[in-house]
């Protein structure tokens, strides 16, 4: 629902002048930038699919903290009343990014209220990833050691790392600039001896590593469809689970490459530049180690698996230009273009959600007891697919024609594509509007579903019966072979803990 | 429900039923509370990086800043709340033996002696509100030259002892709680694990004065 | 310039520099998505199931294959790391040699241009061919950021400092400016036009222009305004330190430290003395001019202490003998 300002600020960008009003638009981008980023984004995997799966998938009855649990989900709907309170009362215009000082001093917007909503939001984000963490570490059934644990709990805990690491730098920022914008002190405003470019790199050194916090569950929720669907054990275990660490603790030290036309030293970029390649590494390695899983398997086209095809495709994309923008020649030129815009939706959109929508094919038998109808799946990840590309791809073209972004109305030379671009949102729409509906109706009236449909290892689906019952396993689990264990080979009988 | 396998667990005091024993349930908690204290690490860290900036940059005008701050309630209030640890070290220790009077006794003190810290925060805030020395828009300060970047520095005194202040109000409310949960015989040897928890919290928030008091209050001060 | 092309147009030298790297990222980019591709198809078909009850033999990695993947894609991107971080320093640092000094000043939502011999625009940028354009960018409010897509360059404009870049501009012809970082209502409005001349048709521009006082001269009637010159006695020991040859000289500072006196300098000392005070002299002698001055005043008075400096080498002499020839007026 939320992505819809999206579809309605292409609306706007069909003619060279704009169909709204610029402070219509400015507000438009900002809301679907909050509200996309720090209440879907961020939350979605984790929330939904983490907190359902992970404590079946380690074999534990429930996460570490159950109440947590549950406050984390109040706080986050505290955080998002906020958020809508700002957007009915008139909305902000200040773009997620809140950048000081025209968040600070300028804007006449409810810029207040929407960050209190980042704020509290953030708390939600922060519990999550605690719970995740204590469950992992203390939590798992007898014989789940670190070598077992299925990928996309791997994943989590790498994300819960972030989450707990970053989240509270966001929070205090967020304050300080909230203690600014009422006392106008001066901490952020350069007219009163403060540093603008000190909020960006306080900004950065938790929005850049919250890129990871949205991809990371979607890499884990690729890596177990990969694997199930071409029945494999997953190709180089070992590495695909130290990448999603390694992204989360190389993720916090690229914030700068945010800033290579912001002023800052030289050769500060320098070291930003090389270590931004340097993250790049492990994102391939489990790229190349998706594919070398299909490798001799049996591939099967089941719907997760489409999706899985279009993440591995779109996220290659939206990897591969971001070694574009850790070019620091060329990030010059692209940086606060459409260039940029097009990098992340094919990272957030392309992957994250791709890896969204099949992870909740994939688990939907499993959460829901139900089958969902698997041809008009097949029919809405095709759709999606073709959207997604006709929208997106067009802006990298007109990033590097030079359109900046956040323009409520732009030169005439780019109506082209961008009219191009309002098509493929519209596609795209239809494309997630399709899985919205059926789903909705298979959770009801769809066939009751196998306890496990796809054939799939792992505890949830093998030891936990579908759908779980209130502490998932009636029987208590263990986990007496390795991961993915798809050729059935080499299972143990019996292992302590 | 996994009844038949909790239930010989269930008379166990404190034991949730997803916990397998109490041993994994203590453990789940500690790690709990050092990853959430971790979080508070960082919190913090924004303040004191956004310090370490500004201290670079105008170092002048802080040395000049810091000598408004009280350093006798200062370092008075460092003492109250190394008392206020040892205290609670030892209330965790009672709760340990299961001495319910002992550890009610000494979770008084540490309660008696975070009000202390907080009462003389507001003693000292109200000085700065006498002297004009709240951000904003009533802010003065003696030395016109440094007004906007004493400005900065009083911004992030009241920032970081606001937010420290917080958190010792935070503190006091839940060693009110566990007055009240030991007053009814809620604890014991065999399970004290919320005592145990808020004494790291506890602990947590005296450490974060110790660094600020040096920070704010001392450092480079002139005259 | 086709409707479809994928590159703006290339006026200035570092635009071809710039595109010759970017086509080097696209060659790598596409080749390891057509790779990428290419495998995931060919083994989504090739291995496909054919019956229900397959059971692949399981393969656990290769440690050979992972160092493979992994060095190689490395190497690469140290090309495009040490590629991209040389041209970047090129453009980002200014040459010595004799530059044509530009200072723009943004404010929401239009782009305040002004030029050493006194000329204003706004929202218009005329350079010549062939001369490099230093341009020095100072914001009167919030962010924004000077985009020049045809040259491929761009640098935010922060309050509160200064920013500096610069460019050669090689092709004559109109080319946008777009502020590039949200600046708020109006962000998508605060465009114009850079317009690239040959030097003479430059030369007559400036000329047709000319008629108010140079920056150095308002500069000069801004440091007597503000009685700037009762203390920095020119040529004579005052109250505070003589301005004359200061200007791109080291000055030697009270706490030891040796500094560049640059603009950002220059414009520290005057909202801030206290923040560097000259070796031998008093603080505190010298006012606070933060919130005093506006941005295009201080840059008027900084082009003026830059003037009383001697020019470092006889190239320089030509902007100082421009402005000169002009002073008489």
């Amino acid at each position: 629902m939320w992505a819809a300002p999206s579809r309605w600020g292409w609306l706007n960008l069909l003619t060279p002048k704009g169909l709204f009003a610029h402070d219509t638009y400015n507000k438009l981008f900002t809301m679907h930038g909050i509200i996309m980023v720090f209440f879907f984004l961020v939350p979605s995997i984790p929330a939904t699919l983490g907190n359902f799966l992970v404590p079946p998938m380690v074999g534990a009855r429930d996460l570490a903290f159950p109440r947590i649990n549950l406050l984390s989900w109040y706080i986050y709907i505290v955080g998002g009343i906020f958020a809508i309170t700002a957007i009915v009362r008139g909305g902000v215009d200040t773009g997620w990014t809140f950048y000081a000082p025209f968040s600070s001093t300028y804007s006449n917007t409810h810029v207040i209220l929407a960050a209190i909503g980042v704020f509290v939001s953030g708390f939600s984000s922060i519990l999550t990833g605690l719970n995740f963490i204590v469950t992992v570490h203390k939590m798992r059934a007898p014989g789940m050691t670190w070598s077992r644990l299925p990928l996309f709990v791997w994943a989590h805990y790498a994300t819960s790392l972030i989450q707990v690491l970053g989240t509270p730098v966001i929070a205090i920022t967020i304050v300080l600039l909230g203690m600014e914008r009422v006392l106008h002190a001066g901490i952020f405003d350069p007219a009163l001896g403060g540093d603008p470019i000190l909020f960006q790199h306080l900004f950065w050194f938790y929005s850049h590593p919250a890129v990871y916090i949205m991809i990371l569950p979607g890499m884990g929720v690729i890596s177990e469809i990969v694997a199930c669907f071409s029945r494999k054990s997953i190709f180089g275990y070992g590495f695909v689970a130290f990448s999603s660490v390694a992204i989360a603790v190389l993720g916090f030290l690229v914030w700068g490459h945010h800033l290579f036309v912001a002023g800052q030293s030289m050769y500060a970029s320098m070291v930003f530049s090389f270590i931004s390649f340097l993250v790049a590494v492990p994102s391939a390695i489990k790229v190349f180690n998706w594919t070398a899983t299909m490798y001799r398997g049996s591939v099967s086209y089941d719907t997760p698996m489409l999706y899985a095809f279009g993440f591995i495709g779109l996220f290659t994309i939206g990897g591969l230009t971001g070694l574009f923008l850790a070019t620091m020649a060329v990030d010059v030129h692209v940086t606060d273009t459409y260039f940029v815009i097009a990098h992340f939706h094919y990272v957030m959109v392309g992957g994250m959600v791709m890896a969204y929508l099949g992870g909740v094919h994939f688990w939907f038998p499993k959460i829901t007891g139900r089958l969902y109808p698997e041809g008009w799946a097949k029919f809405a990840a095709l759709v999606v697919f073709v959207g997604f590309n006709l929208t997106f791809f067009p802006q990298f073209v007109l990033g590097y024609l030079g359109m900046p972004r956040r323009y409520a109305a732009y030169a005439d030379e780019f109506q082209i594509l961008n009219v191009m671009s309002t098509a493929g949102a519209s596609i795209l729409g239809v494309g997630y509007l399709i899985p919205m509906i059926y789903l909705a109706w298979a959770w009801r009236y769809g066939p009751k579903s196998p306890q496990n449909p796809w054939g799939a290892k792992g505890l949830e689906w093998e030891q936990s019966p579908t759908p779980p019952p209130t502490f998932n396993f009636d029987v208590p689990p263990v986990m007496n072979e390795p991961a993915y264990n798809y050729s059935g080979e080499e299972k143990e009988v019996e292992i302590g803990r | 429900m996994a009844d038949s396998e909790v239930t010989a667990l269930e008379h166990a005091p404190g034991l949730k039923h997803h916990f397998d024993d109490t041993e994994q349930q203590l453990e789940s908690s500690t790690l709990g509370m050092w990853v959430f204290l971790l979080t508070e690490i960082m919190f913090f860290g924004g303040m004191f990086g956004g310090y370490t900036v500004y201290r670079n940059l105008y170092p002048d005008a802080f040395a000049s800043s810091s000598r408004y701050m009280n350093i006798p309630i200062g370092a008075f209030n460092t003492a109250v709340l190394i008392c206020s640890s040892l205290t609670m070290a030892l209330a965790v220790r009672a709760a340990q033996l299961g001495n319910k009077k002992v550890l009610i006794w000494f979770l008084v003190f540490t309660l008696i002696l975070g009000c202390v810290f907080l009462g003389l925060k507001v003693v000292e805030y109200h000085e700065k509100w006498v002297d004009h020395h709240i951000p904003g828009p009533g802010f003065r300060y003696e030395d016109a030259r440094y007004f906007h970047q004493a400005q900065i520095l009083f911004f992030l005194y009241f920032a970081m002892t606001g937010m420290h202040a917080m958190h010792m109000v935070v503190g006091a409310g839940l060693l009110t709680t566990l007055i009240i949960m030991a007053a009814r015989n809620r604890f014991s040897a065999a399970w004290y694990t919320p005592v145990e928890m808020i004494g790291l919290y506890w602990h947590f928030v005296d450490i974060v004065w110790i660094f600020l008091f040096p920070l704010l209050y001392l450092i480079g001060r002139t005259k | 310039m086709g409707a479809l092309s994928i590159f703006p147009p290339r006026a200035s030298t570092t635009a071809g520099e710039v595109d010759a790297l970017y086509g080097f990222l696209l060659v790598v980019g596409i080749g390891m998505t057509a790779l990428i591709f290419f495998f995931v198809f060919f083994f989504a078909i090739k291995y496909r199931r054919r019956s229900p009850d397959e059971r692949p033999k399981a393969i656990h990695g290769s440690i050979p294959l992972e160092i493979t993947w992994s060095v190689i894609p490395f190497l690469v991107m140290l090309v495009m790391f040490a590629w991209g971080t040389k041209l970047y320093f090129q453009n980002y640092t200014p040459p010595r040699r004799d530059t044509l000094d530009i200072y723009v000043t943004g404010k929401q939502w239009m782009w305040k241009i002004q030029y050493p011999d006194g000329q204003r625009e706004i929202n218009e940028l005329h350079v010549p061919t062939g001369r490099p354009v230093k341009v020095t960018l100072a914001s009167e409010d919030v962010l924004h950021s000077f985009f020049l897509p045809a040259f491929r360059l761009k640098h935010d404009v922060v309050p509160g400092s200064y920013q500096t870049f610069w460019f050669e501009a090689t092709k004559p012809g109109r080319y946008h400016i777009f502020c590039a970082e949200y600046c708020g209502t109006n962000h998508s409005q605060m465009i114009g036009w850079v317009t690239v001349m040959d030097p003479v048709s430059y030369e007559t521009w400036l000329s047709a222009g000319a008629g108010g006082s140079s920056m150095a001269e308002l500069g000069q009637k801004l440091f007597e305004q503000y009685g700037c010159v009762s203390c920095h006695v020119l040529d004579q020991q005052g109250r505070c330190p003589s301005l004359r040859n200061v200007f791109g000289n080291p000055v030697k500072l009270e706490d030891g430290r040796t500094v560049i006196a640059d603009e950002a300098y220059i414009r520290e000392s005057i909202l801030n003395p206290n923040a560097k005070i000259v070796s031998g002299y008093k603080r505190d002698v010298m006012p606070v001019f933060q919130g005093q001055i506006n941005e295009e005043g201080l840059l008027q008075l900084i082009v003026y202490i830059k003037s009383l400096s001697n020019p470092p080498k006889p190239a320089a002499a030509k902007t100082a003998a421009a402005a000169g020839k002009r002073s008489p007026q």
